[in-house]
């Protein structure tokens, strides 16, 4: 069990000032699952694309089959006995399984398809796959897609085989049939490596653990020797104190009332499910979560963007003291109710403004119906647009430069200052902090701050938990669309939140469906 | 495996960097300067092909669309055309709606008028013709434009293939009604009320086509003001742009892009009927004459803006007249005058590249040995 397959010595890579991997070592033997476990933007998914020739480390070395080796390319990786198996499938959606598992491939004299579907045959039945290699992939579900890609590498003879969050879209049933066959190939000799940040997966299937934060090999670990709240511990580290301020919430009231809310994908994976909470007035409530557990959803699915398969989202209007049921409403249908909703959406230039507009243009997408008139009013946004470029000290040539030409620290504050302008009265701001520096980070927790003392209900979804449990007043933690859990951020430990994002209770669900 | 242990990367020779902002003057000189090698490249081309003094070529291009009055008119009457059926598609391609269907909206639209004058010809004033025929015009082009509009909104099916489709029916359509109009079975339709004049639109100053032209000035300050100054438009912009952030203001995507295909179609009727009232008085299934698919270059070529639209279809249709003359005048194959206005183009248009990005030459070829 000790022929070393792979092994990687003081790997580092960097993208102009920012570390994606330092110092990164790691070894996998032949008949060997290794998990590399890691939060958002560790550097999981940047060591693998070195290894599969996408990327090129800056210093260290990959050594296999007791060579160092020079991967410049995928082709090299694959002669190297590499595959990937990306988050993102790359197949031809036009084309069989089998003909997407040759391409690409200069095998000598004629193409044989028949010979190629035996040989997919033998493959599967060896590994325990269920595959029809002559189904078109526009035809296939997102598990079917995932074996076509995984035959492709072994079809090419694979040695080590990288998977990257493979589980991330697939039910409970698939993900253990994945297991099932990702053993038997261990079994076989090879050696696998496996992206993914959930903890009983790891536990579940792998002989080792390998922990990267912040890009930095922080350890591996035998399987056998840990347990989850090792495992938090390597992944979240000590806490860092930020000295963000924390004004106590005055007399807070209940300003959205979420029940029960569920949403299907259309390959009828639960990207939300029984999702309930309460968001209050004079308050932060910080959302925490791997990325993709369902955020996004839940906040469009309260600003009117995404349609429900049950529960309610109840709003109770402070004006007039109503309550209104926001569920599968459009944002006109929501803004008619007088329901002063701001969101400062995750994609800040493809959704929340337009790039190419100027900055008075983005100013006018919140109110630019505004009157009777057919033609637009401009006086209101242009004043708007110079005044939040004077009080957010946005670096701006001028008003009618585009968007997109500004940096992201000015792309955000331009995006919050407007949601901020309409006075709302519930604020939803998804990673408002994300690829910015610590000046305009600062900047915008004060922001928030701001609302919150106004009485205005603020969602804030982070990836930080330094931040959130700094920021915010509780924290509801998702994990594949569930909420696990929610905590006083006053008492909370990082821990705490780092055990509760990583656990699910899929394998339940697993047990209960069967 | 063994050699590619020491494999050196190269980088290319010639690379291509994308330009910041640039003051307006310089982008101008730039784009003069491209136009300019344009020029002389054509020259190079004319002497190359022909042994003529490209000279004289030039200036009988000249003469094509400047030597007489007559052609100035001209002129500027296929630029009215052209320039109004470029307007017409714009608010469809700002909302990156590729209506490549604009020949097809523009012959129905023709077509309906043709048909009024036809039919009820002997029975309504002129006047009244106009007015009727311009209605059935702007619904033609409109129900011509509004089918894919709908299909893309409601289906999202295509739209480049679904317009372009419309105009081979359109053009089979015309064919049919030629057919019942004509009973010799020549298939050509002579003028339509060519006795009375019915239908026809008045001479102005005993100019037959400027009313054509300033219909479409009026056009062109209309669509300025509706793409630039109206909610509508902004929405057009909005969309065009990015249908998550059109979605996420709470504008009503299908309904923008329906509404802005059957305006498009509505304004490419119009043209339809100023061909049919005003210039034509006939039709056949070619009557556009490709000025549908030209017009695509014309709206993008001037960024979608009105106004630099009246200058770049100007200069679209001196080319082409300036081909046709160095064809008739000096007696050159066709096909010259073509080559020499398809260069031209491609200058013109290559021009925006030379402005948006910058082409360096490596000067020392770096090397760079993975270890």
């Amino acid at each position: 069990m000790s022929n070393v397959a792979i092994e990687l010595r003081g790997i580092t890579k960097r993208f102009g000032n920012v570390v994606a991997n330092k110092d990164v070592n790691l070894t996998v033997c032949s008949g060997e699952i290794l998990s590399l476990l890691g939060e958002n933007g560790s550097g999981k998914t940047t060591l693998m694309n070195m290894i599969s020739g996408i990327y090129h480390p800056d210093e260290g070395q990959i050594i296999i089959g007791g060579e160092a080796v020079s991967i410049n390319s995928p082709h090299d990786a694959f002669n190297y006995k590499i595959g990937m198996i990306h988050q993102h499938f790359k197949l031809v959606d036009l084309f069989t399984a089998a003909e997407n598992i040759i391409l690409g491939l200069d095998e000598k004299g004629k193409f044989d398809i028949k010979a190629v579907s035996g040989k997919v045959s033998e493959i599967s039945s060896k590994y325990g796959f269920e595959i029809d290699p002559a189904k078109k992939i526009y035809e296939m579900s997102v598990s079917e897609k995932q074996t076509v890609e995984i035959i492709k590498v072994l079809y090419r003879g694979a040695d080590i085989l990288i998977l990257d969050e493979p589980t991330a879209v697939l039910t409970p049933q698939e993900t253990r049939k994945l297991f099932d066959i990702l053993r038997r190939m261990r079994d076989d000799g090879k050696a696998i490596i496996i992206i993914t940040h959930k903890l009983h997966e790891v536990l579940d299937l792998s002989d080792k653990v390998a922990v990267l934060r912040h890009g930095e090999y922080v350890g591996t670990i035998a399987t056998k020797d840990a347990d989850e709240n090792i495992l938090t511990e390597m992944m979240v580290g000590k806490k860092v104190e930020l000295n963000i301020d924390r004004p106590e919430p005055v007399d807070p009231q209940d300003r959205l009332v979420v029940e029960h809310i569920d949403c299907m994908s259309r390959e009828g994976v639960k990207l939300l499910d029984d999702v309930s909470f309460v968001a209050r007035s004079g308050e932060i409530l910080g959302i925490a979560g791997i990325a993709g557990s369902g955020q996004r959803e839940l906040l469009e699915a309260i600003a009117g963007l995404q349609k429900l398969d049950g529960g309610s989202i109840i709003y109770h209007n402070p004006k007039n003291g109503k309550a209104e049921n926001l569920r599968d409403k459009t944002p006109m249908e929501i803004r008619e109710l007088g329901v002063r909703l701001s969101f400062v959406p995750e994609d800040r230039l493809g959704m929340g403004l337009v790039g190419n507009m100027s900055v008075v243009d983005n100013m006018m997408l919140r109110s630019y119906r505004r009157g009777h008139s057919v033609f637009v009013e401009r006086h209101g946004p242009e004043e708007l647009a110079h005044k939040i470029i004077k009080d957010l000290e946005v670096a701006t040539p001028d008003a009618d430069i585009p968007v997109r030409r500004l940096s992201g620290g000015n792309v955000q504050k331009i995006l919050l200052g407007r949601e901020i302008s309409s006075s709302p009265t519930l604020l939803m701001a998804a990673y408002p902090v994300r690829g910015l520096d610590i000046n305009s980070s600062y900047l915008i927790y004060d922001l928030l701050n701001d609302q919150k003392k106004k009485g205005v209900a603020v969602i804030f979804v982070g990836e930080d938990l330094d931040v959130l449990l700094d920021l915010c007043d509780r924290i509801l933690v998702i994990g594949s669309g569930r909420i696990t859990g929610v905590l006083d951020a006053r008492t909370a430990t990082k821990n705490e939140v780092g055990y509760l994002m990583t656990k699910t209770d899929r394998e339940e669900d697993a047990e209960n469906a069967e | 495996m063994q050699n590619n242990k020491h494999k050196t990367h190269k980088d290319p020779l010639v690379y291509i960097t994308k330009r910041g902002e640039m003051p307006k003057l310089k982008a101008m000189l730039i784009k003069a300067a491209v136009i300019l090698v344009g020029v002389l490249f054509c020259a190079l081309v004319t002497v190359l092909l022909t042994s003529e003094n490209p000279l004289k070529v030039f200036k009988a291009m000249f003469d094509g669309s400047f030597g007489t009055p007559r052609k100035i008119w001209n002129l500027l009457q296929a630029s009215a055309i052209l320039l109004g059926i470029s307007l017409a598609v714009t608010p469809a391609f700002k909302m990156r709606f590729w209506n490549t269907g604009a020949e097809g909206q523009v012959l129905v639209g023709m077509l309906a008028s043709i048909t009024c004058m036809f039919y009820i010809g002997d029975s309504v004033p002129s006047w009244l013709l106009i007015v009727i025929s311009f209605f059935a015009s702007v619904i033609a082009g409109s129900v011509w434009a509004g089918i894919p509009g709908f299909f893309k909104a409601i289906w999202n099916t295509n739209e480049t293939l679904f317009t372009l489709m419309m105009n081979y029916v359109a053009a089979q359509l015309v064919s049919l009604l030629i057919m019942f109009w004509v009973p010799s079975g020549s298939m050509v339709l002579g003028l339509v009320n060519s006795e009375g004049k019915n239908g026809w639109f008045p001479s102005i100053l005993g100019q037959k086509y400027l009313l054509n032209i300033l219909i479409v000035a009026l056009l062109t300050v209309v669509v300025h003001i509706y793409l630039k100054k109206s909610k509508q438009g902004y929405e057009i912009a909005v969309v065009g742009e990015s249908e998550n952030t059109a979605r996420y203001i709470g504008i009503n995507v299908k309904n923008v892009i329906i509404r802005t295909v059957i305006i498009s179609g509505a304004l490419c009727g119009v043209m339809g009927w100023i061909l049919a009232c005003g210039t034509d008085h006939s039709i056949t299934s070619n009557a556009v004459g490709g000025n549908g698919f030209t017009a695509i270059m014309v709206s993008w070529m001037s960024k979608f803006n009105p106004i630099t639209m009246i200058f770049s279809s100007i200069l679209v249709c001196f080319l082409q007249k300036g081909a046709g003359e160095i064809a008739s005048n000096l007696g050159l194959n066709s096909s010259v005058g073509e080559v020499l206005t398809g260069i031209m183009i491609l200058f013109i248009v290559s021009s925006e590249f030379f402005v948006n990005y910058q082409i360096h030459f490596r000067k020392n070829e770096r090397k760079e040995t993975a270890k």
